[in-house]
């Protein structure tokens, strides 16, 4: 019987089965970054133990990075001592850090892919949810806790229980204004923010085939906001020419037989999942969360729903969702005034996003009452952004460019929502005071949907605004 | 920090915090993660849940109610402790005085961080939590009892059936919760997979 990606990989990287029951798991690679890994340095440092693998250990800054004024020492203490504290780590213990001033940094599930660290076939930990992203090349990634962080760092392995495997297939051509975002976004109204817990999600089919590799982590990223720890798209020829030629990918030969083993650890045709689903592409449409988890959104055609038309359990839920967001049931998600719009975070922030973006905003301007920043995820991204001329496209539109950060996604860095403001955004959460107000207001939707938001001062139809060249993929 | 303290029974007063889907923002806002020590977070657990309910005539949030004030047992609905990874989360429950949770299901990452800190979440039905929610709410001075080894809640006179993976109730039973050094038993073996991987030979 055939296996699928997470049975070769779990495999492969069994180190032994504990006495529990759990599997020690050995991780091809650590990621690390500042805020979730100060207390996890500590308890090593007071039991004595050293990091069994530095040279499988990276890190960066990007939770509590200014995206203003990147000068050391940072304004704001808690935030220096935090960078400090991973600068000592890191020099302690023998670890690469992509430092604030290196060429490198950034969001940290941006410079993984972009330095060729994420590579088909690997166990990928970091203290982060978001590390599901890194499952877009095939790798079997999750976010960690710290005293896991401290595991890792300590034995290069995780005590865990293995998970059963979902297969989401979409299929069909998206249309033009629907993109990958809208398609994570549907999957998780569908199957709900905890349809995932205990599974692996492996996305498949057509429309995920031809989708490059930027557009798969969008979609990996938010595995997290379905429950599903982990989510990976099986590694093919788009895969493999996105890694040639990065910093740390394999070189020459290397690369050769590389790409003969990451192309083995695609799920075999005849594996076997525990489920399956099946999405047309064609039907969804772009999409916006309206309440205060990732699950509760409409398609932008669509109005705000009533209580009632859903059952019992999820009732409760919207009616205490409305009352926070001051919606009305029935009331149309389009045309709901924003505040502020916020293109960044590390489900988009890289640079088809900002090229998306910019195609809707050139040529026009934020509207007067609109706060709108573009945060680019890394260095890198910025750089090849301005490059093209991006940055001048959004500054003249009235956007703010910013260094590169997590940024107003979850607010631990000067960049927050003040009050009741509503932000148009294409992070991840939409949870009461996730963007750094306790009564601040998220709308989730893909990054030309906020860029048509900014535009228009409210929620809009990104397909009305797209020129008819119209691309269908 | 090693530590081979065997987790079966626990004992001690309910606190009732209704509502599904409670993300970790909200047990403990991100402003409170910028810090070099888990020190503190307990006084700042629902910090903004809690906040938003005051000076507006409606009962306290539980946390800020002087009737839960010592328990220990937190009673919970659905898929506890979703969202962002924060070990802060569970740290914060646990430095306010929660020693066990019970309630119908939980995040992943979640129910592994609270593993790792000897925190045990077990599972009930829907119905049952009900019942053992209402309880804490109409007595809030009678404990509430989570048997590991039995697989049992007792509350209000009844005992309910509770569920957790079998390997996390293993854990807690022979003390192995905190993994670091059960993981560091054969580093040998653990080298040997390293070496077989071809990417860690570099191809």
């Amino acid at each position: 019987m055939g296996k699928t990606l997470l049975q070769k990989v779990w495999d492969l990287h069994t180190v032994r089965r504990l006495a529990t029951g759990q599997t020690q798991l050995f991780i091809g690679l650590h990621l690390v970054h500042e805020v979730t890994s100060p207390q996890a340095f500590d308890m090593l440092r007071s039991s004595g133990t050293r990091v069994l693998f530095p040279n499988r250990t990276f890190a960066t800054v990007d939770h509590i990075v200014p995206t203003l004024d990147q000068r050391r020492p940072f304004l704001d203490v808690l935030a220096e001592a935090m960078i400090s504290s991973l600068e000592r780590n890191c020099q302690e213990y023998g670890i690469p850090l992509y430092n604030i001033d290196s060429d490198s940094q950034g969001i940290v599930h941006v410079i993984g892919p972009e330095l060729g660290l994420t590579q088909p076939g690997l166990t990928i930990a970091c203290g982060d949810s978001h590390t599901s992203t890194h499952g877009a090349f095939g790798a079997v990634a999750f976010g960690i806790g710290t005293s896991q962080v401290r595991d890792v760092l300590a034995s290069q392995c995780l005590a865990l229980e293995p998970v059963k495997v979902r297969r989401i297939k979409v299929t069909g051509s998206l249309a033009p204004g629907v993109y990958s975002k809208d398609v994570i976004l549907e999957i998780i109204r569908r199957l709900g923010v905890k349809g995932g817990v205990g599974y692996a999600y492996e996305y498949a089919g057509d429309t995920i085939e031809r989708m490059s590799m930027e557009e798969r982590m969008t979609i990996c990223n938010m595995s997290i906001e379905g429950g599903a720890r982990v989510g990976y798209i099986n590694p093919d020829a788009t895969t493999f020419r996105y890694l040639e030629g990065r910093p740390l990918a394999p070189l020459g030969d290397a690369f050769d037989r590389a790409r003969a083993w990451w192309t083995s650890m695609a799920s075999d045709p005849d594996a076997q999942f525990d489920d399956e689903v099946v999405l047309k592409a064609a039907e969804i449409e772009p999409t916006v969360t309206w309440g205060i988890n990732p699950g509760q959104s409409v398609a932008v055609s669509e109005r705000i729903p009533y209580p009632a038309q859903a059952h019992d359990a999820e009732s409760a839920g919207i009616t205490e969702a409305l009352e926070f967001m001051d919606f009305r049931s029935g009331q149309p998600i389009a045309g709901t005034r924003i505040d502020v719009a916020f293109i960044g975070s590390c489900t988009n922030s890289r640079l088809s996003d900002l090229r998306e973006a910019a195609r809707i905003v050139r040529g026009h301007h934020v509207a007067p009452h609109v706060k709108a920043l573009v945060v680019p995820g890394s260095q890198r991204v910025r750089k090849a952004a301005e490059r093209e001329g991006l940055d001048r496209i959004f500054v003249e539109a009235g956007f703010e460019w910013r260094g590169a950060g997590c940024s107003m996604c979850l607010a631990m860095n000067p960049d927050r929502l003040e009050g009741r403001q509503i932000c148009a955004s294409s992070s991840n959460r939409n949870f009461k005071g996730r963007q750094g107000s306790p009564t601040g207001r998220t709308l989730l939707m893909s990054p030309a949907m906020v860029a048509a938001a900014a535009i228009a001062g409210e929620v809009t139809d990104v397909r009305k605004v797209l020129e008819p060249v119209g691309t269908t993929r | 920090m090693m530590t081979t303290r065997q987790i079966d029974r626990l004992q001690g007063r309910p606190i009732p915090l209704r509502g599904h889907d409670i993300d970790t923002d909200r047990i403990i806002p991100a402003r409170y993660l910028k810090s070099v020590s888990f020190d503190h977070l307990e006084q700042h657990v629902f910090e903004d849940d809690r906040k938003a309910l005051e000076g507006r005539g409606a009962p306290p949030h539980p946390f800020s109610d002087p009737r839960y004030s010592g328990a220990s047992v937190l009673v919970v609905n659905r898929n506890f402790g979703c969202g962002s990874s924060r070990e802060h989360a569970p740290q914060a429950l646990q430095r306010w005085g929660i020693k066990a949770i019970v309630g119908e299901s939980y995040s992943e990452i979640f129910f592994g961080n609270a593993l790792a800190m000897g925190l045990p979440c077990v599972s009930l039905s829907p119905e049952d939590i009900e019942a053992v929610l209402a309880e804490a709410e109409a007595h809030p001075d009678r404990d509430v009892t989570v048997s590991l080894s039995a697989r049992q809640v007792t509350a209000a006179g009844r005992t309910f059936a509770a569920t957790i993976s079998p390997t996390a109730r293993e854990a807690f039973l022979h003390g192995t919760w905190d993994a670091m050094g059960l993981l560091l038993d054969d580093v040998d073996q653990i080298k040997a997979v390293a070496a077989a991987l071809p990417y860690v030979r570099g191809f």
